[in-house]
């Protein structure tokens, strides 16, 4: 086990590297920072100046060695744009993008699963059939048509919800919250829903082909033959037995919930990390890009290793597989 | 009976009335696609941090809506008689800043000072300065390097600081990138603007409340009471928020979307030209053009070549369609709001292709040639459409153009180091005067001058006379240089100017806020009653 932390560990460094390697080397096909700071005005000159004094004239292997330094001492620069620490500028949105990402996630979770259950014991059930048709537009429409979808129904037809940002917040430190307020709270359903759609289907339509799957196995026959009640038979055996692959699938799209909530938060104007990146994108913000893609490598790394060592906990035979090796 | 009817209509009528009133104090909930990068009002020299600033601060002179300039904290300006290198400032008395301290001349000598050091991205508007000096609390002298009449028109977006607060602030200095630590006028502003600051949430929210204080408050009957900046990149969601009722005032309407605002209940749209037009620039100073297929010869050196791309270009049909009217054509890259500008010159070829074809044939290329056009996608209205349209039209007379569509952070360098043939480009002209025109576009590219001209013209003869335009006094001598430059410029077709595009506000119905030539709006210049 501890063997298997330490490699996973080693691991995780390679990616965290190769992830800034790569992003590294891809911004110099971004354009030229200096282009979006200084205005028409500015002659040659001043271009070249200014280049000069950010370093972004040397060779690419010092901008990078110099980026994993300061980096390595927690020192990630000052924003192009905004002339504020790009530590600063994440601490100050990952409130927002980590309460729309939890939720999300927390919403596939639950309705995904609810209505998976549901559907694979319905499974001729009119209502289950037009959920699973429903689903199939879960899995196939794109994010952005949902939300501009949502947004015309409910804020420019209806006016019943908010069209974009976050509305009112409580701070508490660092941290901020929508859900205490009623503007906070009516803000957070559209982009929740769709930040969450896809995952709820994908969740969904997982459930029901393992639940499907595991109810034709042999002990669910027995345990039918042995009277049980079909409460205990669908929960405590069919259920469980279908946990497995579904908490990996979850796991692993919380990480890409986090990291790509970039369209969602585009189309709601909302104050989260993928807004804060696409903006940096366009004005070539590259201490804010290069942070930004450092923590969604950071986020899947750590998400995949909890997610391995979820595994070892539901699944007892894998923990007698590796002790073999190891022993 | 009716004589109670009228007594209830009486009622009826005063109680609006007093509700009209009432009406007047109002917030602005103001959005468009891009936030100031920071309140510092002498970091940076773009668009949406002047839009910011001239809310908080104020220069010393500024232009209305229709461009015309007036005095903002000067009171009167002028060339001193006896030393035409330097600038004479009266400055306006009684004026206070938001924490109370009285606006002095020391402090237009210090912003102006903070604004020429090197961090500082507005010193390029004050290369000609020598040094700004005090004479007495309400005059200040502004020497130049030498005669330059034009320098009051680079002081309409140079905002004035509180000496006392900046320094006790950490902001005596201009943001330096290579800090690491925050300059204290990034988020916090004490101008002397007509609103103050209340609380500033960079690319989320700003809010500014009115100034009771403001020196102009009886004379800018404004009533704005509030106003609430949001910036929204996407174009879908900034005209969502406006017909859902969420923002009053929409900055940067898409063009797509001009016609179903139009036509939707309780929305107006104000539509007029900005002072930016749009052109194609063509390399000619090169022995041999990098993406043509002919060889040992450069064809734009030709000016019948350039003319025949000036005549293939349909500019009505780029007008109605790309544009869908948004624009108005162009003969010289210049628009009626500048000085220089000649309505007489402003004129461009029929579009003929057969007369194209036959200068083109004459110039020795009666099949065309091929080149690669740059383009931005991110820009100006409609860029890339724009140049899809013109690629299609230099199609007709056999030039086989390749287009290359790319974001303004590559494109612009790109065109400062000279690296492209063929170019699509916008140029605002924010000192009014056609001296910013042929400065950038037209003169021999150098160091410090000739930034933007990309196609390798280079006239020894021409650059004298743009030269002389910095320092000619004499107002008439100087406009008849420009004419005679003008002249050089219609003979020689060096660019091939397409149009002059128009911006766009969208607000709710109750508001009436018209578009401003430089696309920064100053809300204080609204007028009063609600229409």
């Amino acid at each position: 086990m501890f063997a298997y932390l330490l490699r996973s560990l080693s691991q995780a460094t390679l990616v965290m590297l190769a992830v800034a390697f790569i992003a590294f080397s891809m911004f110099r096909y971004v354009g030229d920072p200096v282009a979006s700071l200084v205005g028409t005005e500015a002659t040659i000159k001043d271009r070249e100046e200014l280049s000069r004094s950010l370093g972004l004239d040397d060779p690419f292997p010092i901008q990078f060695v110099r980026f994993l330094a300061n980096a390595a001492q927690g020192d990630l620069g000052i924003s192009y744009r905004q002339g504020r620490p790009v530590v600063d500028l994440i601490l100050e949105r990952l409130p927002a993008t980590l309460e729309l990402a939890l939720l999300s996630a927390a919403l596939a979770f639950i309705v995904g699963l609810g209505l998976g259950v549901y559907t694979a014991l319905n499974r001729r059930g009119v209502l289950a059939n037009i959920v699973m048709s429903l689903s199939l537009v879960g899995v196939s429409l794109p994010t952005f048509l949902i939300g501009v979808g949502l947004i015309f129904l409910f804020a420019v037809n209806l006016r019943w919800l908010p069209s974009f940002g976050r509305g009112e917040t409580v701070a508490f430190g660092w941290w901020t919250t929508g859900l205490l307020t009623e503007s906070g709270r009516k803000s957070l359903i559209m982009p929740v829903v769709t930040l969450g759609f896809y995952q709820l289907t994908l969740i969904m339509r997982l459930v029901r082909a393992q639940m499907l799957e595991v109810m034709r196995a042999d002990y669910i026959r027995f345990a039918r033959a042995r009277g049980l009640t079909e409460r205990t038979i669908n929960f405590r055996h069919a259920l469980r037995n279908t946990m497995v692959p579904v908490v990996t699938i979850a796991g692993l799209q919380l990480g890409s919930v986090i990291a790509f909530a970039i369209v969602t938060e585009t189309v709601f104007n909302w104050p989260g990390l993928g807004a804060l990146f696409v903006r940096s994108v366009e004005v070539v913000d590259i201490p804010v890009m290069a942070a930004y893609l450092m923590f969604v490598g950071l986020v899947f790394v750590v998400v995949n290793l909890v997610v391995d060592l979820l595994y070892f906990a539901l699944d007892p035979r894998l923990r007698g597989a590796t002790a073999v090796p190891a022993r | 009976m009716s004589t109670l009817r009228y007594g209830l209509a009486a009622l009826l009528l005063s109680a609006t009335t007093l509700t009209a009133i009432d009406a007047e104090a109002r917030t602005l909930r103001w959005a468009r696609s891009q936030d100031a990068t920071t309140l510092d009002p002498h970091s940076g020299n773009t668009g949406p941090n002047h839009v910011m600033g001239h809310n908080l601060y104020e220069p010393l002179v500024i232009r209305g809506f229709d461009g015309k300039l007036q005095g903002a904290l000067a009171t009167s300006w002028r060339v001193l008689p006896n030393d035409p290198t330097v600038w004479e400032f009266k400055l306006r008395p009684n004026v206070k800043f938001h924490n109370g301290n009285a606006f002095t001349a020391d402090d237009v000598v210090f912003s102006i000072k903070r604004a020429m050091k090197p961090a500082a991205d507005m010193k390029s508007l004050l290369v000609s300065v020598e040094d700004a000096i005090k004479v007495d609390d309400v005059t200040v002298h502004l020497k130049t390097k030498g005669p330059n009449p034009l320098l009051v028109n680079n002081l309409t977006n140079l905002f004035i600081m509180d000496k006392e607060w900046s320094e006790a602030n950490n902001a005596a200095d201009p943001q330096n990138l290579k800090e690491k630590t925050e300059n204290g006028a990034t988020r916090n502003a004490v101008g002397t603007g007509p609103f103050t600051l209340v609380s500033r949430e960079p690319d989320v929210r700003t809010v500014m409340k009115r100034n009771d204080a403001y020196w102009g408050a009886s004379e800018y009957n404004h009533g704005v009471t509030e106003i609430v900046y949001r910036p929204i990149p996407e174009a879908a969601t900034r005209v969502a928020a406006l017909l859902s009722g969420e923002i009053d005032y929409l900055q940067d309407v898409p063009v797509q979307d001009i016609q179903r605002l139009q036509n939707s209940q309780g929305i107006r749209v104000n539509a007029g030209p900005e002072n930016r037009p749009i052109f194609l620039g063509m390399n000619m100073g090169l022995p041999e053009l990098r993406s043509s297929d002919v060889k040992g010869k450069n064809p734009f050196a030709d000016v019948r070549v350039r003319q025949a791309i000036n005549t293939a270009i349909n500019r009505e049909a780029i007008q109605r369609v790309t544009m869908r009217g948004q624009s108005e054509p162009i003969g010289i890259i210049a628009t009626r709001f500048i000085n220089g500008y000649d309505k007489a010159i402003d004129t461009w070829p029929k579009n003929d292709v057969a007369a194209a074809k036959k200068l083109l044939a004459d110039a020795g290329y009666p099949n065309g040639f091929s080149v690669t056009l740059h383009t931005t996608n991110d820009r100006y209205v409609n860029d890339e459409g724009i140049a899809q349209a013109v690629v299609a039209m230099l199609g007709q007379i056999g030039i086989k153009t390749t287009l290359v569509a790319h974001s303004l952070r590559v494109h612009f360098p790109g065109i400062q180091r000279g690296e492209y043939d063929f170019y699509l480009l916008g140029w605002g002209i924010p000192t009014f005067d056609s001296h910013y025109v042929f400065n950038d576009l037209y003169r021999t590219k150098t160091p410090s001058a000739g930034t933007w001209n990309g196609t390798g013209l280079s006239d020894p003869e021409l650059d004298k006379k743009i030269d002389s335009l910095n320092s000619e006094v004499d107002q008439n001598k100087r406009n008849a240089t420009i004419a005679e430059i003008w002249q050089w410029i219609k003979a020689n077709d060096v660019y091939a100017p397409i149009h002059n595009q128009f911006i766009a506000g969208a607000m709710r119905q109750e508001w009436n806020i018209p578009t401003d030539v430089e696309n920064t709006p100053k809300m204080k210049f609204l007028a009063g009653s609600r229409s």
